[in-house]
């Protein structure tokens, strides 16, 4: 049975305020819902939560349920939403900081590519400075579903095929630099704990 | 006046409700103007400017022996001439009077209580060290010239025009285009009662031609004013339309007879839908029904080489004259409103609508044109190529709400949207789409009207419109265009196919209001629209007296709401001119004849031509009913032999030094 | 000349070589000095933004701090997701105090110079507006013998910062294209975003969107598309055997860096232009810029 009931004690408006208070979300509390967002975002057809939703949920409070919908995962990041808001909101930015919180709070399908991808990506160049393609995807695919990498098979040949895949391990001399860099800087996600 | 001589100044601080006592701690700057020197009493009140607060000024000067006050509240704009007349009818010279603003200046613009408070303390201290040294002063009165200059002929410029015109009051009324009517004229119907805008226009338009007293100059435009309440003088230069107005017996052969056979030029009035001559009317119904050369089209003017067939037609009338040149009209007049009207947005700012790319995106304003029965296809609603379309989009919100472009809620586009889907589908029987953010019919008949809409099975769809594009996904979009929009109520991503798109621009400011606020010398509110004195209690006036707004150009508005403000405007100038002068503040300067070296400096620097040179005694002098107080001169004296009354230097350093001496 | 500074991006040194290749022969033609930044690295892209806002704007400041280190005025950066990583540090940092002082704070603390006027570019609007159309119609050599283009410009390079060209239809691309006398087509989808990474995280939806990009490129007539990103070219040159498979389409057209096609025309070496790095549209490749056809086999 579909239930829709939504209670008040299941929201959070502490949350929401803090949300508007992060780089690029302070319009929040001025979307005008007008769908404008969701109109130009070339992923919104596959996502379970327009963008325009994902944002009423957000205002509302209701943290759960916007840190675990997919439409996160499928924001590509093109900013055709910020582009378009009426508002001026950076729904972008607004994604971002929503991924962030939901990988820190484990809020996402354990094998879901998309976010194990972004902490391959992370620990990779925080360690050596570059993203090699080749290892990147081989993590990715081997921590959420190595079946991936039969279907990039072809792909990976191709590449080969025309010298566009490299398996060196890139990585910068200044590694310590980074260190020094980072060091100062917050432990992954202090930025919204 | 010192303590010693018996200076006794009373002080009265006003709570104004919270507005102020929210911010500033009133108790804490009664008490500490208590102990000023001079100040024989001071107080805090709720509300200063009630019959109480009033009494309350009255009673002290009475009981107290009061010679000053100084009344710490609100801007001196709303009540400095309420304290004032307090202090006139409890016994002393009104001019015994110094009003401190901590609202507008200081609780208003503030958070910070302490410190709040003690900017209040500081300004109350300089006003008693400056009202001390205050003298006793007369109020002038000027008369007021009972000819009004109204600037715009739209339907507001008419209408205020007509109203003053019919209680007796003589007009001048300025037009920037060939003929008045401005947006109105474009229409056919309008909202919410479908009424033919023509048949409730036309006979406006040609009262105003007929009223003995109205001066009409169209295709003019007001080039400076000067002066002031009551007083103004203004200069209105009069392009040539090369056709003489009082000789043209308005049959148009002139227009038959060009040379051009074809008309070629884009007609503005039918926002480039069609085309005109080089000599032309603007609209069948135009007044004057005079026609107007363009210049930039007219062989004549680039060649000198055209055969002249319309001087030829006009035979003996002689009413063309192709060397006619621009007149300047001087006239003086008591008070001036203003009804310059809008502009519509420019689509093509919104690229992501596709206006000036894709033929089949108009705006409302090209569609109020082909709906128009005396528009460029009379009438019929039909596509560029010809095609009636079978479907229709109207985009809401086009340069409105936006931060991107204009902010503001253009307040008229829900409506006529409403009124393009009926007339539209009325006319095509097309399908009809409207897609908005929020449907805003809050007038008289306005919710009927979108009821009668809903009924007729026009589209809602909720959403603000991602894209016009050319972008197929399959057949049946194939060679149309598709909206994109997120239908917000059903929750879908929808793409829509139409034969038309309607963009339902907004109302901005006239591309020249900048110019034109500073040529009135009155203010407009970020946006560019004219600022009103007070959004509720005078609506129709701006902080330069005698300067009065109506219609578009304070604000988005409808045609009814246009109409009444014009008539409110009318209203505040006949009350002016009945009243037959108006007060004036003594605020002029004054030379002090035993300092004056006979430089001869401010003499030419006076806006008014105040000041004269008197041979004899080779001495400057100010003729105090000319002199508006400007200060010009006061501040260029190079001997400082030049005073002002109101703003004497000691009463500028007591205020000054009061004002620093915190600590 | 002072030379223009360089940050290739991971991108240009696996899948997108074909674009450095071409973009420095390019600029070699033109004379335009260009000189690598010592020691850079990667952006940080959209991932590292998706673990940790505040360490992905000092990782990509370093980059910025080391331009300026070399005295760089510009800093090119070819990758449309780099352009916009390096722009955004700069805007945010400017913009918020708290981000502004944490990535100077750090920057300091790894001995690096506090952020200050690097102008970051992209190669597209250098070309425009430091060369401009006029040089470049001037210095064609090799007359166009391929068949009409639909220029693509993704997102991250126009939005949010419409400084390289205008968010909604942008042109500069098909003007230089057309200054080369390339026929270009309408492209309504010219900004609509490929799905960047999607091809990866969520396959048949990052495919789905290159096939309807590659389709409405069909559909206005282009028989190939060009592009200004290395991740917008890999996603729509990489998938159209997958494509064909699963729609039953033809689709097999070339997708080029517009760094490559403005190569040919002003007269750099074929073989530096990395044309042999294209999975898909080999024949016509061959056949449009093999200087006799006789070579075109050998040439792909
Ligand atoms: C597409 C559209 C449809 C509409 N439909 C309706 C409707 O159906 N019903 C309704 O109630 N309202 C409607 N409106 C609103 C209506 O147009 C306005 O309420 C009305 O036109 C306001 O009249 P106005 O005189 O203030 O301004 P305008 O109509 O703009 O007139 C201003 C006049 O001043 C002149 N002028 C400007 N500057 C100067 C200058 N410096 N010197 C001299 N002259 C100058 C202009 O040439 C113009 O003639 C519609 C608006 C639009 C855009
Ligand atoms: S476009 Fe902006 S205002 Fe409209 S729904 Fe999206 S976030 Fe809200
Ligand atoms: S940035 Fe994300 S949410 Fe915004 S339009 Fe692009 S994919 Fe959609």
């Amino acid at each position: 049975m579909l239930r829709t009931l939504k209670y008040q004690r299941e929201a959070d408006p502490e949350w929401a305020r803090q949300v508007s208070e992060r780089p690029g979300c302070e319009g929040l509390f001025s979307c005008l819902q007008c769908g404008a967002c969701s109109g130009s975002c070339p992923l919104s057809i596959y996502m379970d939560l327009t963008p325009r939703r994902v944002i009423a949920l957000v205002r509302e409070g209701f943290r759960r349920d916007a840190l675990s919908s997919m439409t996160i995962w499928l924001c590509a990041s093109c900013y055709s939403c910020a582009a378009n808001c009426p508002r001026q909101i950076h729904v972008t930015d607004l994604m971002y900081s929503l991924k962030r919180e939901a990988i820190r709070s484990r809020l996402y399908p354990p094998r879901l590519p998309a976010p194990i991808l972004a902490q391959e990506f992370y620990a990779m160049v925080r360690k050596h400075g570059r993203n090699s393609e080749f290892w990147l995807v081989l993590r990715m695919a081997l921590r959420s579903n190595p079946l991936l990498l039969l279907t990039m098979l072809r792909n990976g040949w191709d590449l080969v095929r025309t010298g566009r895949l490299s398996l060196r391990r890139e990585r910068i001399h200044g590694t310590s630099e980074l260190v020094a860099l980072s060091g100062a800087g917050p432990r992954p996600g202090r930025a919204e704990a | 006046m010192s303590e010693r001589d018996g200076l006794r100044i009373g002080v009265y601080v006003c709570h104004c409700g919270t507005n102020i006592a929210g911010t500033v701690d009133v108790r804490a700057v009664a008490e500490s103007a208590a102990a000023l020197p001079g100040v024989a009493v001071s107080r805090d009140y709720k509300y200063m400017c009630s019959d109480p607060g009033q009494d309350l000024i009255r009673q002290d000067i009475q009981k107290f022996g009061l010679n000053r006050i100084v009344v710490a509240a609100c801007s001196p704009h709303l009540h400095e001439h309420t304290f004032r007349t307090a202090t006139r009818t409890g016994g002393l010279n009104e001019f015994y009077f110094q009003m401190v603003n901590i609202r507008e200046q200081d609780s208003w613009v503030h958070e910070h209580k302490g410190a709040a408070t003690r900017k209040a303390i500081d300004l109350v201290r300089a006003a008693a060290r400056r009202v001390a040294r205050h003298r006793a002063l007369e109020k002038s009165r000027t008369p007021i010239h009972p000819a009004v200059l109204v600037v715009g002929g739209g339907i507001a410029g008419i209408h205020a025009a007509l109203t003053l015109a019919n209680a007796g009051k003589h007009v001048y009324l300025v037009e920037r285009e060939p003929s008045i009517g401005g947006h109105m004229a474009k229409f056919d119907k309008t909202f919410p009662t479908l009424d033919c805008a023509a048949c409730i226009l036309t006979p406006k338009m040609s009262a105003v031609k007929n009223h003995p007293n109205i001066t009409l100059w169209t295709y003019s435009e007001v080039t400076a004013v000067e002066g002031y309440i009551g007083n103004y003088k203004a200069t209105i230069a009069r392009r040539p339309r090369y056709i003489d107005e009082d000789l043209c017996a308005g049959c148009l052969e002139c227009i038959d007879a060009c040379v051009f056979r074809q008309a070629k030029v884009p007609d503005e009035f039918n926002e480039d839908l069609s085309r005109r001559k080089p000599i032309y009317v603007p609209f069948p119904q135009a007044v004057p029904l005079v026609p107007v050369i363009d210049p930039e089209a007219c062989i004549e003017f680039h060649s000198h080489k055209c055969k002249k067939t319309c001087v030829t037609a006009c035979g003996e009338r002689h009413a063309v004259n192709l060397r006619a040149e621009e007149k300047l009209e001087r006239i003086d007049i008591g008070s001036i409103v203003l009804a310059t009207g809008f502009r519509a947005y420019d689509a093509r700012r919104s690229a992501n609508y596709g206006y000036g790319v894709y033929p089949n995106v108009y705006t409302a304003l090209e569609v109020e044109r082909l709906i128009n029965a005396s528009g460029p296809t009379a009438g019929e609603v039909v596509l560029r190529d010809g095609r009636t379309p079978q479907t229709v989009g109207i985009v809401h919100c086009v340069g409105s709400r936006d931060e991107n472009t204009n902010r503001w809620c253009s307040r008229v586009c829900c409506m006529y949207s409403l009124k393009l889907a009926h007339l539209v589908k009325e006319r095509t029987g097309a399908e009809v789409f409207n897609f908005y953010i929020d449907m805003r019919t809050p007038g008289k008949g306005f919710e009927e009207f979108y009821q009668k809409l809903l009924s007729e099975r026009v589209h809602f769809v909720r959403g603000r419109v991602a894209e016009v594009t050319d972008w197929a996904l399959d057949s049946s979009e194939e060679g149309r265009l598709v909206i994109r929009v997120e239908d917000t109520l059903a929750g879908l991503f929808r793409r829509i196919p139409v034969d038309m798109v309607i963009l339902s621009t907004g109302l901005e400011p006239q591309p020249d209001a900048g110019d034109v606020r500073r040529l009135f010398n009155i203010s407009s509110s970020p946006e560019g629209f004219f600022l009103e004195r007070h959004p509720k209690l005078a609506p129709v006036n701006t902080f330069t007296e005698g300067v009065l707004l109506a219609g578009c150009c304070q604000g988005p508005k409808d045609i009814p709401d246009t109409v009444a403000q014009a008539g409110a405007a009318a209203a505040e100038a006949l009350a002016l001119i009945d009243a037959g002068s108006v007060e004036t503040d003594p605020n002029t300067a004054y030379v002090m004849e035993e300092a004056c070296s006979g430089c001869k400096t401010c003499v030419p620097l006076c806006p008014y031509h105040a000041i004269s040179f008197a041979q004899a005694a080779r001495k400057a002098e100010i003729n105090q009913a000319l002199c508006k107080g400007c200060g010009t001169c006061v501040a260029a004296c190079p001997s400082s032999s030049i005073g002002q009354n109101l703003f004497e230097d000691d009463e500028i350093f007591e205020e000054s030094e009061g004002l620093l001496a915190y600590a | 000349m002072k030379p223009y500074g360089y940050f290739p991006g991971c991108s240009l040194r696996g899948t997108g070589a074909g674009y450095e290749y071409s973009l420095l022969a390019l600029f070699r033609v033109l004379d335009l000095p260009v000189e690598e930044i010592q020691d850079w690295n990667c952006c940080g892209a959209t991932s590292y933004m998706s673990i940790d806002e505040e360490s992905a704007f000092v990782l990509s400041a370093r980059n910025l701090a080391l331009a300026q280190k070399a005295g760089c005025k510009d800093l090119l950066a070819p990758c449309s997701a780099c352009y916009l990583v390096l722009r955004k540090t700069q805007d945010y940092v400017a913009r918020y105090p708290k981000i502004g002082s944490h990535v100077q704070e750090s920057l300091r603390a790894a001995g690096l110079p506090p952020l200050n006027g690097v102008r970051v570019r992209h190669p597209l609007e250098v070309l425009y507006s430091d060369v401009g159309l006029e040089r470049i119609r001037s210095r064609v050599v090799r007359p166009w013998r391929g068949g009409r283009v639909a220029c693509y410009y993704g997102c991250q390079l126009v939005r949010p910062y419409d400084e390289v060209d205008r968010a909604h239809n942008p042109t500069r691309m098909d003007e230089l294209l057309a200054a080369i006398g390339a026929p270009t087509v309408d492209y309504p989808l010219k900004t609509l975003c490929c799905g960047g990474a999607l091809t990866g995280t969520m396959h048949p939806i990052g495919v789905r969107m290159n096939y309807i990009l590659l389709k409405e490129a069909v559909r206005k007539g282009a028989q190939a598309v060009v592009t200004v990103c290395p991740l917008c070219q890999y996603n729509l040159d990489a998938h159209q055997a997958e494509i064909r498979r699963k729609t039953g389409t033809t689709i097999d057209m070339p997708v080029f860096f517009f760094t490559q096609l403005l190569g040919w025309a002003l007269g750099a070496d074929p073989e530096s232009l990395g044309l042999k790095r294209a999975i898909s549209g080999r024949k016509s490749i061959a056949q449009w810029f093999a200087k006799e056809s006789a070579e075109a086999d050998a040439y792909v």
